[in-house]
């Protein structure tokens, strides 16, 4: 699943701002062999190749859009494939559901004496897994376009269709609004995010059932759609990349873009000097008056892998504290990400991320079955966003689509 | 024969008649960078224990058949109970994703392989009545079409067509509607991959017949031609029953070929408008919630389908051959 490379985008300068080099494996040196599977981004092909420059290690990297349809085979035998994966709050789900990765404790106990408590993400008093970065969709927009026609930067969804509809009665753009909404995943996290922002919760409480056919589903649904029409017409093709470029052609005034794309966005490349200079990034934006942003808080993190010798685990377990430690961070990485580290000085590009952690948003829910009801989202929501169907039948689709995909996988017993 | 066909169509139908183990679920306490909270989690040791004493999994007989994901009766019957008209049922069995996946693949089956087959005999045709000098170029230009890897072919398309595109952009000049979006609109979509399809298997069947051609009884051509029939009338009546039976073998082919469309759809993002069989699979393969039963479940539906639809030409074909 190509999901991560979707949401983070920046896949055209990974490998440029990847490829800075470490000379200096300072304080590290460890005795086994390292195999890290993640995605590619710039962010974690830094720690790949910090990580891999550990004195005496027997480094390789798998960094790749399709990391997720392969961590799981790839730590699955004995001695497994990969010895460390590097995963965020949604994808850890399914390595926990596998029991691939094991326990970190001992190895925090013993070797973790750089990693702050925060980093920790522990699961029922387990640690799981070091988290390095933080991420988040927040609103994009730009301060020339604004500023002609004198509107405030919006903090609601609300202000948001209103300022849309100035830009475009002002003959400044066509379709001022952009955003990852291409149909399957991306559409499903718009609505994740949209949901959460109207204060709704995805599951009867205490149960796998699934509850998004609701007043809030309705609403969230509706807000999207009101969106939409100040978009490209093809707003249903366009993923993190697409938007993106879509911004950097300067078709586009506002959209809600996730942190880790920031960058790219608001260097000088690819883009006109007008637009680049004048992209800011700010808070999430509000839906209804609920008092929860719209948008979900991610981290990306490393796991290491259960089936391995424990000197492997520790070599791993090493070599990937070290390439989270402060030698991470210089001038070529600060920006990279909102970085989880010891030394991290925000930059602009990271305001979007920051101001969403204060603003109180909510984690991606780290739910064994939330997958099935995002795939569930993700294929049943277009088909509303087309005009075919009304709200409450696409969101009585979802409902209906993972129940039988719950049943399946054992979570829901009829 | 047994082991790449039996053993794999077995397996297949083995799975597709089991669910995973019941998850054993318990509410932790999470924590990480954004502060605890409890959740659900899978108690992995006791799911391990259910799971190593039953290893296929749960027997649930043909329910994976029986479901929203596939057959659905149950939702058939409900919608038949609540529409009100033909167009309305219509609507609601697109609603269900196997039955708007199965109807997707057969239009796009029975509409490409004609068109595919009688593109490619025209191509044919027309190679084979150019100068000698020309035909090398040409029969390698018509090829082209059919080695383009199709991802490729149907991503070059995809972005012609878009609405900043050489291809979307001369359309709403065409239109005069300045909203018209290939990639929004379902029926352009479906045009649009069924243009690629024919455009992909043209050159194969163009190929084949080719080849056919060079075989034509020259004799009986310069009788025809003799006897006073004009172009046409030789090629309806001296060409075409010559190559018939290549007729035959390119339609299985192609009928072979189109079923499994996947390629175009990943390439076109088309999964809110079309979804083929092959991409439904694909998806409940895919991802971090692979439903290995589900998936199971449609690939024997496929092969029953595959399995209609080919009777008829495979009885055709062994005739033919029994014949000779």
């Amino acid at each position: 699943m190509t999901k991560m490379t979707k949401l983070l985008g920046a896949t055209a300068v990974a490998t440029v701002m990847g490829t800075a080099a470490y000379s200096d494996a300072h304080g590290c040196s460890a005795d086994g062999r390292l195999n890290i599977i993640g995605n590619e981004f710039p962010a974690i092909l830094s720690v790949a190749a910090l990580a891999q420059a550990c004195d005496g290690i027997e480094g390789e990297a798998n960094l790749t859009a399709d990391h997720q349809s392969l961590n799981v085979p790839g730590m699955s035998g004995n001695p497994a494939e990969y010895t460390a994966a590097v995963v965020a709050n949604s994808s850890i789900v399914a390595l926990i559901n596998e029991d691939v990765i094991r326990p970190l404790d001992d190895l925090v106990g013993e070797y973790g004496t750089g990693i702050s408590p925060s980093q920790l993400i522990t699961v029922n008093g387990k640690i799981m897994a070091v988290a390095f970065m933080a991420n988040a969709q927040t609103l994009m927009y730009r301060e020339d376009v604004l500023n002609d026609l004198g509107i405030e930067i919006p903090t609601s969804y609300e202000d948001v269709l209103v300022a849309a509809a100035m830009i475009r009665d002002a003959g400044v753009m066509e379709n001022p609004l952009s955003g990852a909404y291409a149909s399957g995943w991306n559409l499903a996290q718009e609505f994740v995010n949209m949901y959460i922002g109207t204060g709704g919760e995805f599951f009867e409480a205490g149960t796998a059932n699934a509850n998004v056919n609701n007043a809030e589903g309705v609403e969230a649904l509706e807000m999207m759609a009101a969106l939409s029409e100040y978009m490209n017409p093809d707003y249903l093709t366009h993923d993190s990349n697409a938007a993106g470029a879509e911004w950097e052609a300067g078709n586009v005034a506002m959209m809600n873009m996730w942190g880790s794309r920031a960058q790219v966005l608001m260097d000088d490349e690819g883009s006109t000097p007008q637009v680049a200079d004048n992209t800011r990034i700010t808070a999430p934006l509000m839906v209804g008056d609920s008092g929860v942003p719209a948008t979900t808080l991610w981290w990306d993190g490393w796991t290491v892998a259960k089936n391995i010798s424990d000197e492997d685990a520790a070599a791993t377990f090493i070599a990937m504290t070290h390439a989270v430690s402060p030698a991470l961070l210089n001038d070529d990485t600060m920006d990279q990400a909102v970085w989880l580290v010891e030394g991290f000085v925000p930059q602009p590009v990271n305001e979007g991320v920051l101001s969403a952690v204060a603003a109180g948003s909510k984690p991606y829910p780290m739910v064994p079955f939330q997958g099935l009801l995002h795939t569930a989202l993700a294929n049943e929501l277009a088909d509303f966003m087309q005009g075919n169907e009304s709200a409450e039948q696409a969101l009585a689709d979802v409902e209906a689509a993972y129940t039988s995909a719950a049943i399946e996988s054992g979570f829901v017993t009829e | 024969m047994l082991l790449l066909i039996a053993f794999p169509i077995g397996s297949v139908i083995m799975q597709s008649l089991y669910a995973q183990h019941e998850q054993v679920i318990e509410i932790v306490e999470n924590c990480g960078p954004f502060g605890c909270t409890k959740e659900a989690a899978v108690n992995t040791e006791a799911t391990q224990e259910l799971r190593d004493a039953q290893p296929l999994g749960r027997f649930v007989g043909l329910e994976n058949y029986l479901n929203r994901g596939h057959l659905a009766v149950s939702e058939l019957a409900e919608a038949w109970r609540l529409s009100d008209s033909w167009g309305d049922y219509g609507n609601r069995i697109m609603n269900l994703p196997f039955y708007s996946a199965i109807i997707f693949t057969l239009t796009f089956t029975f509409i490409v392989t004609p068109m595919a087959i009688g593109l490619g005999f025209a191509i044919a045709i027309a190679v084979n009545s150019a100068s000698k000098v020309l035909r090398g170029p040409l029969i390698f230009v018509s090829l082209l079409p059919f080695i383009i890897n199709p991802l490729v072919g149907s991503l070059v398309l995809f972005w012609m067509v878009d609405a900043r595109g050489v291809l979307g952009h001369g359309l709403q000049w065409l239109t005069s509607d300045p909203d018209l979006s290939v990639k929004a609109s379902t029926p352009l979509m479906w045009i649009m991959l069924m243009i690629y399809g024919v455009w992909h298997t043209a050159p194969f069947a163009f190929v084949v017949f080719y080849a056919g051609l060079q075989t034509v009884n020259q004799d009986t051509n310069e009788a025809a031609m003799i006897d006073g029939a004009n172009r046409w009338q030789r090629v309806r009546y001296v060409t075409i029953p010559h190559i018939m039976p290549l007729v035959t073998f390119v339609a299985l082919i192609q009928i072979m070929d189109n079923f499994r469309v996947f390629e175009p759809l990943v390439s076109f993002s088309a999964g809110a408008h079309a979804t083929s069989l092959s991409y439904y699979i694909y998806s409940d393969l895919g991802g971090e919630t692979r439903l290995l039963n589900s998936a199971a479940a449609t690939s024997v539906l496929t092969i029953i389908c595959v399995g209609i639809l080919l009777s008829p030409v495979l009885v055709r074909t062994w005739r033919d051959f029994k014949r000779a």
